[in-house]
């Protein structure tokens, strides 16, 4: 049996791509949330939320609207990039963004909105900016919680499977991810390969949900001990 | 100097009363002293003066410098504001070490004195030997003085202080106090302190101010409050003993004499102006200006029957709990030789007898 790798390392590749951008986003996303009164906080929260339950398949139809070659949105990146973003492998980026994301801002919020207030307005009374706030005291506190976040959020880009295949397409050796070469196998009746393949996605999550456990632990002893 | 006059109104909601906080201080160089219950707006206005809570109205200045002014829309960030804060939980940073959390607070200074400014710091308040460890590898005492030193490094020109003592044992209060006395005497930086624990008020206070349901009812240095508190709710709040409820019999202000009925007994006091005969009024006494003795059958001039509850030692004296939230100080030794006895006469000196 000649097993082809291309789907790991493209599912590698996208999840550690759209992470990245999840994690950037997210936290922005997160911190907002946590910190800001607004009418339309919680209105928001559900927004973002709103890939986690909607159908794989409805979200990729949503994103096929607003991405496709006829959508202004995909018109720009085709102008900017020179191609269009629905079916190639960026477009399985953005899927996994749309996957990943809430699940990161949800752990983000949570975590933010714990940090005992005192630490932030103690930094701001010794002269830090609210920038400063974040990376030096916010962040640091958060960090366990959100490392983990962020390796939830990868396994979730890893196993996408029904937007990608929606935004995407099943292109072998462009945009046929590990989810997606796995339904093919089982179709195509290959059944070696499907498990194989089947079992390595398996090990990561495994890895990776551990690493999120482990991460989740208190840093700084017991709770009390941190005050 | 601080001058703050802060209004702030919070509306009633499904599940909380509403307040408002109505507040006018000034706090000089010292320690001026916040007292009052919980839930009397003594956090609301240190952080009001610290900027995390933006008032209705008001305006709030540091010498000359406008923090806040409701009416010109002055609202200067936390950052820009140069008060040092001292939380209740000391808010120091749990993943820096004891020397980094003063290197976080001096990090706008040049880089050139930051080290030597954190090392001379961390020498003045006792830490330099545990500068490398995390808050939570430190003792109590050494946290305390930790956040105090922090909020200090900067040089701030007021120094905000909320319960920084609540719920410490006697050492580490006793310890406390006696770094807040330093801080006094060396850094001459004017402090704001929240308590309500009027002990503290005595152990620190250069001036008090006495709030109420988010107004402050009084105010002046702690031993003219404690003296003469400004009306019976004032004199609740202090704790203090023997508030007892009478009725002026008669009023002479030649002789400057007068007369109060309070049960079956009546007591000579001074002359009492402004008052009319007649007037229900509460009598105050401290347990320190009362004299007592072992009762021998029908009480004397100025004498009140009493039977004794039980006794508190204090420190240096003796505290003697009477039926009918009489209190009575005395001496401590002074009594060992009537241990035992339940019936006593308690002695009201006239000229001390005040009525608020």
């Amino acid at each position: 049996m000649r097993l082809d790798w291309f789907p790991l390392w493209l599912s590698l590749r996208v999840a550690s791509i759209s992470t990245a951008l999840a994690l950037a986003v997210g936290l922005w996303l997160a911190w907002i949330l946590a910190n800001r009164k607004f009418r339309a906080k919680e209105f928001l929260d559900a927004a973002i939320t709103l890939p986690l339950v909607l159908p794989p398949t409805v979200l990729g139809y949503y994103l096929l609207v607003v991405l496709g070659r006829s959508s202004p949105i995909g018109q720009v990146y085709q102008w900017a990039f020179g191609q269009p973003l629905v079916f190639t492998w960026q477009a399985a980026v953005v899927a996994s963004l749309f996957h990943s994301t809430p699940l990161l801002v949800k752990s983000a919020r949570a975590a933010f909105e714990s940090v005992d207030r005192s630490y932030e307005r103690a930094a701001r009374t010794l002269g830090a900016t609210e920038l400063r706030v974040f990376w030096r005291v916010t962040l640091p506190l958060v960090r366990r919680s959100v490392l983990a976040a962020t390796a939830l959020a990868f396994a979730r880009s890893l196993g996408d499977f029904g937007v990608t295949l929606m935004i995407a397409g099943d292109i072998p050796n462009r945009t046929q991810t590990l989810s997606i070469a796995i339904f093919d196998a089982v179709e195509g009746g290959n059944g070696a390969a499907a498990r194989v393949l089947v079992l390595v996605v398996s090990a990561i999550a495994l890895l990776i949900l551990t690493l999120a456990n482990r991460l989740t632990s208190n840093p700084f002893g017991p709770r009390q001990a941190s005050l | 100097m601080i001058q703050a006059r802060i209004r702030k109104s919070y509306a009633a909601g499904l599940d909380s009363a509403g307040f408002s906080l109505d507040i006018d201080f000034r706090a000089a160089a010292g320690i001026t002293v916040l007292f009052g219950s919980s839930g009397a707006g003594k956090t609301l206005t240190l952080d009001s003066i610290a900027g995390f809570v933006r008032p209705d109205e008001g305006r709030i200045l540091i010498d000359d410098q406008i923090l806040f002014d409701g009416a010109s829309g002055v609202n200067l960030a936390p950052r820009d504001r140069h008060c040092g804060y001292v939380f209740q939980n000391y808010a120091l940073f749990p993943h820096m070490t004891l020397r980094e959390n003063l290197e976080f607070a001096v990090e706008r200074a040049p880089r050139l004195g930051r080290r030597r400014k954190v090392a001379e710091v961390l020498e003045k308040f006792h830490l330099t030997e545990v500068a490398g460890r995390r808050p939570y590898q430190v003792s109590g005492g050494q946290k305390q003085r930790c956040s105090i030193a922090r909020a200090l490094i900067g040089a701030p020109r007021v120094l905000l202080l909320d319960e920084p003592a609540r719920g410490l044992d006697a050492p580490l209060r006793a310890e406390f106090y006696s770094v807040l006395r330093q801080v006094r005497q060396e850094f001459g930086t004017p402090m704001v302190l929240v308590t309500h624990d009027s002990e503290e008020c005595f152990q620190l206070g250069d001036e008090m101010v006495v709030m109420r349901e988010g107004r402050a009812v009084q105010s002046g240095t702690p031993r003219k409050v404690f003296d003469q508190p400004a009306n019976v709710d004032v004199a609740r709040l202090l704790g203090l003993y023997n508030l007892l409820p009478v009725e002026i019999r008669s009023l002479d202000p030649a002789r400057n004499a007068s007369r109060l009925r309070y049960g079956d007994f009546e007591l000579a006091g001074p002359y009492f102006p402004g008052r009319l005969i007649g007037d229900q009024v509460w009598l105050f006494v401290r347990p320190d200006e009362l004299s007592v003795a072992p009762s021998n059958g029908r009480p004397a001039f100025n004498q009140i029957p009493a039977k004794l509850l039980r006794t508190v030692q204090k420190p240096e004296r003796l505290r003697l709990e009477f039926l009918g939230d009489i209190a009575v100080e005395v001496p401590g030794g002074a009594m060992d030789q009537f241990n035992g006895v339940n019936e006593w006469v308690v002695e009201f000196p006239s000229r001390d007898l005040r009525i608020l």
